[in-house]
Parts: structure tokens; C-alpha cells; sequence
């Protein structure tokens, strides 16, 4: 397993995201302040800090759910700017999946995996279907594909969150939060998820706290404060030696229980 | 090892099945019968449980005692044929000059039967029904067809009633051959298909930038333009069938296009005027906002002498609308205001992270609202929705005020036929209506029992003053007051939804 990943999980020279000189502000308050982050493809990067430190901003500007308001942010060589084409070309390569899942309760699991495909993509209702069974299987759920939503488990809902993203076989996945609205015991399905598609190489840039997760497959881990970027480092060297005053405060309340 | 507490299980308890008071039929008696009357455990108990088997009793006295004068009246008492043919002397007593029994006091539903086909089709000719028939026929056909589930080509059979069947439906009660002359739907076709034209090529950017933001709007028009002067143009061709012009319309009939038309049109309209109202663009918002306050915060029936007494002084000479048709769009547009509302409610309902999430696939606007948002928000507001649709049944009463025959306005003009005059005409017919009225509401919505008469009869007494000019005057000051009352309501209602929607920002 672990050669296996090893060998799988190599990060690229190709750039799939460059941010440059980024800022964000909400009415008056300055959000994101200058933010400079480039990843490139393979990358696995997970970003932690307090609550309100800008996040979820930063990835939700990734795809055009927030806009920032000034500065440079290119995904796949595409420039994030008022241009509908430009965001509707990022939104098919990006997937997302949401702290609250945020699927459609009204359709049925295998419904909620073949909307995208059938209607961005323009794909036949067979193909999107086997698409969507293949992903469902993938993050082993095929059995509840006829059912609703609300009548799975969270940890359930948020992997067919996983495998309905997974269906618009995207370059790069973004997570915010997915574990933060999971009972403890659903944490772990989840995660085991997100990790076997890290090993497959998926490019991917994960808001947790979940520091077992971080130390497993990260390639970098960010941290943010007060909407900066005030640490970048390797999971080990940033467990083990966080430069920043406000980066040891933040392990020493997540780590010490 | 330490001795086990005992309220500790070192095995499995049984599973039991429920006590009799749970399930089968004395469950379903206990539960829902007699839950609340038969526990005698205590003396609070049994007194409590005394308490309510007299009240339960009384209940069931005053329902009948209700109900039995409605059915005496109704059936029981009611003469139900006129064998003799001697119209209105059948229902008349002793003392009347007949031969029923003094203090009789009974329905005289020979008179209804006699007036059956003018309630329900007006002065339409006799020998033209079969066309009032077949559109009836063909409509319930296609109606039960496209809401039933599991139907082949429900889907087709829907889409064909929303638009080939008006077109039939206009085509059978009219007679078609309307005078549109086929040279001007010419020229307005050509003048559509240069839109579409100027759209297609400001869309591949042919015509500048301004014009290729605009290409979607000279489309559609384009299209609206098409649309409208195709059906002019059929309604223009010669069946062959013996017009018969709105004015000779009536009764259930006018009901039914009033209501039906105002139904089908009021939930498109109003759909669209709560997105637009949700818009992010102002000046859609602010535009589809003024429509909603304007329409809602004018009575129906100011809307209704609007549509036909004001309206035609505003129209050039030689032009003129068809008095039912002026009615006909006011009706909807009133009711698109009111549906809009309540769609916006639903729209309201729905979470932030659905739009995130549809937005995050890539699903654009329109997809979003058609795939995501509307199907749980209009879910959301059904009961509101029927609430819209069985007033607005009822409220086409209010037509008869204007000089159209509604099923009430035949019923009114019937109950003046000397011929039948009897103490208990009126009576009659008016049970005869709120029947019918009861019966079509019911099919609405089976859940709710409404008052049926009142919307309706509330309005004779206003037809008695409707000279022109002070009528115009006194309903336009009417409008008004009620107009402040209601926006002033409608504001109030916008500051209690910011105030309640603040907790729930995340």
C-alpha cells in the first residue's frame, strides 16, 4: 500500500492553480489579504487555521462561489473573471464537496450523480448512469443508488457528495470541511474515501482539521490567519517545527486532548 | 470480578409484540376514538373521561342539528319534478294558490332543471352545444391524462394541453374565422423573423458588443412575435363553424375559461415574477417588484371595471377588445401578483448550499432553478398554491359585474323569470350553484371546506350603481384605500422577513 502510493502520489510540473496578489473583502472587512498560492497538479494541500481566518473564502474563490475582488487566480489556465464561459469551463473541472453535502434531496443518490453529466455535459442518460455507478462503487455505496438522500447516514451522504463531484471527472477537488458535520464514527469512512483518492492521484485541496488526515497525505500544509497565509510547510516539518507564534497556539489547542 | 448491578443486562430482553391499545383495529378505536374517554384510573381521570364523552356527545348533536335543516330543505322536503309542466305553481302552497302543504318549506329543483342549460352555457345556441361538449370532453380527457402518474406520453399529453388545446378549445366555442387580416400576420411574422435574424448575428458578435449581451432578448422577442401571429392566423381560417361571440357566453361556461385560464397562466406568470423579484439585477427586481405591489394591492374587482370601462376610453377609436378577453387578462394578471408571492415564499425555503451545489457542477442559472431550486420550492408551497388557485375560482364571480354571465350572473338573471317565481326560487338556485361551486372547489383541493357563496354574492349589490363616470371615480378611490392598506401590509411583511431571515444567515 504504501509503495504503492508512494509511487502514484507524484506531484507534476504542470501548474493548476496560480493566485496571485489575491484580496477579498466583505462590505469592509478585508477577508483574504493578499493571498500568492500555487499548486500544482498531484498536489495534495490542506489549509487549517481558526475559525474565520479566510479558508473557505480562498477555496470558494476557486470556483467563483465568492469573487474576489482583486488580483490574479488562474485555474487550468483559465482566468476567474466576470466572463460566464470562463466560470461555467472552471466549474465543470473543479469539483466541490460542502461541509453540509449539499445534496439534492428531492432526487434519488443515482439522480443527484448523473445531473451533471447528463446536463453540463450533454452526456446520454446510459453513459452518465454507468459513469455514476462506476464512482458509487468507487466510494462503495452502489447498493443505496435508488434511495434518497435523507435516508442515508451523514458519513453516506457525504461520500455520495464524493462520488457525484467525482462524476464530472474533474482535475481538481476541493473540499471544505467534509468532516465537520459528521458523528465520530462516520469521520473515518469519509476520510478513507478522500484518501484512496489522493493514492489515485486526484489533485486536491482539502479545508480539515483532521491532522491525521493532513500527516497521511498532504503534500503541504497551509496555515491561515486573519485572512493570510502565514505558514506553508511539509506535514511533518509543520507538526514538528511551526515557525509562527500564532501556528503553535493553533496546534497546541488541537493537538493537546 | 465484581457482582453485576441490576440494572445492568447480562442478556438479551425479548421482544415483545404491542399491547392491544397499538395496533389492529382496537388500537386504531383506542387511538383515535376513544383515546381521550375512557380512562377511569382516578377520579380526575373518570371525570375528565365524562367531560368529554358530553362534549363528544354535544358535538355530534350540533352537527346534526346543523346539517339536518340543509337536508331537510335540500332533499327531504324538496320537490324534485314538475311532471304536469306547471312550472312555477308546483312549488307554490295552499295559501300560494298550489297544492302544497302550508308552511312548506322545501327546494323547487324543477326550476333549476328548467334553467339547467342557461346556468351552465348561457343564451350559447342549443344546436351549437356539441361544440361546449367537445371541448369539455377532450379538455377532462387530456386533464386526467397528463396528471395521472404512470401514463405513456404524459409528458406530450401536458405539453399539447397547454398549447394546442386553448387554441381548439378557442377554435370550438368561437367558431375560429376571426377578421385578422392574414396580410398584416404576414408582415408582423417577417418583422419576428428579422429579429431572430439580428439576434443570431449579434450572438456570433457580428453586430458589437451591446449587441451581442441583447441577443438573447431579440430572440425571444422574435419567437413571441412568430408565436402570437401563427395563432392569429389559424383563429383567422374559415371552419366553416357558425360564430358565436363571447357575448353570448355564459354561465359555468364563462367559469370555467375564467378560472381555468387564470390557473394555467397564473403559475408560469408567477413563477417567473418571483424569480425575477429575487433577481440580483435591480432593475429586473425593482420592475417585477412595482408589478407584484401594483396588482396585489388593487381589489379584483376595481382591476375587473379597469379592464372594462376604463380601458376602452384609453384605446384608440375602432379598436376593440373583446369584453371577456379584457377580463380574462386582468383576472390573470391579478392572480399571477398573488402566486408570485406565494412561489417567492417557497423560493425562500430553499437552503444556500443548493444553489452552491448546483452552481459548483456547473449548472447554470436557468438549470439550477428548473432541476434544484423550484422542484422542492414549489413542493414547498402547495397548499399555498391550491389556497391561490380555489380563490381565484371563486373570485370569477366578481365577472358578473361587468356584464359577463358567470354561472352566478345566470343564476341571478334566472331568478327573474316570472314564469317561476316562487318563495323558494332564489334559495334554490343559489344552493343549485354553491353546489356546483362546492363540487369544482372540492376537486381542487378535497382537503378544505370553504364558504362558496359569499365571494360571489357580495357583489350584486355593487352592479345597482354602476353609472360611468361616478362608478369610475368611486372604484378608482377605492382602489386606493385599499391599495394603502395592502402595500402597508406588504411592507410590513418585507421588514418581518428581513428580521427573521437575519437569524438564519450562516
Amino acid at each position: 500500500m504504501a509503495a504503492s502510493s508512494a509511487t502514484k502520489m507524484q506531484v507534476t510540473e504542470e501548474v493548476i492553480i496560480q493566485m496571485s496578489q489575491v484580496n477579498k473583502w466583505y462590505g469592509t472587512f478585508h477577508v483574504l489579504r493578499d493571498i500568492n498560492l500555487t499548486v500544482n497538479k498531484g498536489e495534495r494541500i490542506v489549509i487549517c487555521g481558526p475559525s474565520g481566518s479566510g479558508k473557505s473564502t480562498l477555496i470558494r474563490c476557486l470556483n467563483r462561489l465568492e469573487e474576489h475582488q482583486s488580483g490574479d487566480i488562474t485555474v487550468q489556465g483559465i482566468t476567474i473573471n466576470n466572463d460566464l464561459k470562463n466560470i461555467d469551463e472552471i466549474r465543470r473541472e473543479v469539483g466541490m464537496v460542502f461541509q453540509h453535502f449539499n445534496l439534492f434531496p428531492h432526487l434519488t443518490i443515482l439522480e443527484n450523480c448523473t445531473l451533471a453529466p447528463i446536463w453540463v455535459r450533454r452526456m446520454p442518460k446510459a453513459d452518465a448512469e454507468a459513469i455514476a455507478m462506476k464512482y458509487l462503487e468507487r466510494v462503495k455505496i452502489p447498493e443505496q443508488a435508488h434511495k434518497y438522500p435523507g435516508q442515508l447516514s451523514g458519513g453516506q451522504q457525504q461520500r455520495v457528495a464524493i462520488a457525484r463531484s467525482l462524476c464530472m471527472e474533474p482535475q481538481l477537488m476541493l473540499f471544505d470541511e467534509p468532516t465537520s458535520a459528521l458523528d465520530p464514527e462516520m469521520i473515518k469512512e469519509v476520510l478513507d474515501t478522500m484518501v484512496s483518492l489522493a493514492e489515485d492521484g486526484m489533485s486536491m485541496i482539502c479545508v480539515t482539521h483532521e491532522m491525521g488526515f493532513a500527516r497521511k497525505v498532504a503534500n503541504r500544509v497551509i496555515f491561515m490567519d486573519e485572512g493570510q497565509i502565514i505558514e506553508e510547510k511539509e506535514p511533518e516539518e509543520f507538526f514538528n517545527n511551526p515557525e509562527n507564534e500564532r501556528t503553535k497556539l493553533f496546534l497546541s489547542q488541537i493537538l493537546d486532548h | 470480578m465484581t457482582t453485576p448491578r441490576k440494572y445492568v443486562r447480562t442478556e438479551d430482553a425479548p421482544l415483545l409484540p404491542p399491547p392491544a391499545t397499538e395496533a389492529g383495529i382496537t388500537g386504531w378505536l383506542w387511538q383515535n376514538i376513544f383515546a381521550s374517554m375512557s380512562d377511569f384510573q382516578s377520579l380526575g381521570a373518570a371525570i375528565r373521561s365524562l367531560f368529554m364523552i358530553l362534549f363528544s356527545l354535544l358535538l355530534v348533536y350540533l352537527f346534526i342539528d346543523q346539517t339536518y335543516g340543509l337536508i331537510d330543505f335540500a332533499i327531504l322536503s324538496a320537490v324534485w319534478s314538475d311532471p304536469e309542466g306547471l312550472k312555477r305553481e308546483v312549488c307554490w302552497t295552499v295559501q300560494q294558490g298550489g297544492s302544497l302543504p302550508d308552511g312548506w318549506h322545501g327546494a323547487c329543483w324543477p326550476f333549476v332543471w328548467a334553467k339547467q342549460k342557461f346556468a351552465w352555457f348561457g343564451p350559447y345556441p342549443s344546436e351549437e352545444l356539441w361544440r361546449i361538449y367537445l371541448s369539455l370532453i377532450v379538455g377532462s380527457i387530456g386533464l386526467v391524462w397528463a396528471l395521472r402518474e404512470r401514463l405513456p406520453y404524459r409528458r406530450q399529453v401536458g405539453v399539447l394541453m397547454l398549447t394546442l388545446y386553448p387554441l381548439l378549445a378557442f377554435i370550438l366555442l368561437t367558431g375560429g374565422n376571426s377578421d385578422a387580416s392574414f396580410t398584416g400576420i404576414g408582415v408582423w411574422i417577417i418583422v419576428g423573423l428579422a429579429l431572430i435574424s439580428v439576434g443570431r448575428m449579434g450572438a456570433a458578435g457580428h453586430l458589437g458588443t451591446i449587441f451581442a449581451e441583447l441577443a438573447g432578448i431579440f430572440g425571444i422577442v422574435g419567437w413571441g412575435i412568430i408565436a402570437l401571429n401563427v395563432v392569429r392566423g389559424i383563429v383567422a381560417v374559415d371552419f366553416n363553424l357558425t360564430p358565436v361571440g363571447t357575448g353570448d357566453w355564459g354561465g359555468l361556461l364563462i367559469t370555467l375559461v375564467v378560472a381555468l385560464t387564470g390557473i394555467v397562466a397564473s403559475l408560469p406568470l408567477g413563477i417567473i415574477l418571483a424569480l425575477g423579484r429575487r433577481s440580483e439585477m435591480p432593475v429586473v427586481s425593482v420592475l417585477c417588484t412595482i408589478f407584484i405591489e401594483f396588482w396585489r394591492g388593487v381589489p379584483l374587482i376595481t382591476v375587473l371595471f379597469m379592464a372594462s370601462v376604463m380601458l376602452p376610453l384609453f384605446l384608440p377609436a375602432g379598436v376593440n377588445f373583446d369584453n371577456l378577453l379584457r377580463a380574462l387578462i386582468g383576472v390573470m394578471l391579478f392572480s399571477a401578483a398573488y402566486m408570485a408571492e406565494v412561489v417567492r415564499g417557497g423560493l425562500q425555503a430553499i437552503d444556500k448550499g443548493q444553489y452552491e451545489g448546483a452552481q459548483a457542477m456547473g449548472l447554470s442559472y436557468w438549470q439550477t432553478m428548473r432541476l434544484i431550486v423550484l422542484p422542492q420550492a414549489l413542493t414547498h408551497v402547495i397548499p399555498g398554491i391550491v389556497n391561490t388557485f380555489i380563490g381565484l375560482f371563486k373570485d370569477t364571480t366578481l365577472v358578473s359585474i361587468v356584464g359577463i354571465f358567470d354561472l352566478l350572473g345566470a343564476g341571478q338573471s334566472a331568478v327573474a323569470d316570472a314564469a317561476w317565481s316562487t318563495p323558494v326560487q332564489a334559495i334554490t338556485i343559489y344552493l343549485y350553484i354553491g353546489i356546483i361551486f362546492f363540487i369544482f372547489t372540492t376537486l381542487v383541493s378535497i382537503v378544505g371546506i370553504f364558504d362558496l357563496l359569499g365571494a360571489g354574492q357580495s357583489a350584486i349589490a355593487d352592479a345597482a350603481w354602476s353609472t360611468p363616470v361616478q362608478a369610475i371615480t368611486i372604484y378608482l378611490y377605492i382602489g386606493i384605500i385599499f391599495f394603502i392598506f395592502c402595500f402597508g401590509m406588504s411592507r410590513y411583511s418585507i421588514f418581518m422577513e428581513n428580521k427573521l431571515s437575519k437569524s438564519r444567515r450562516h
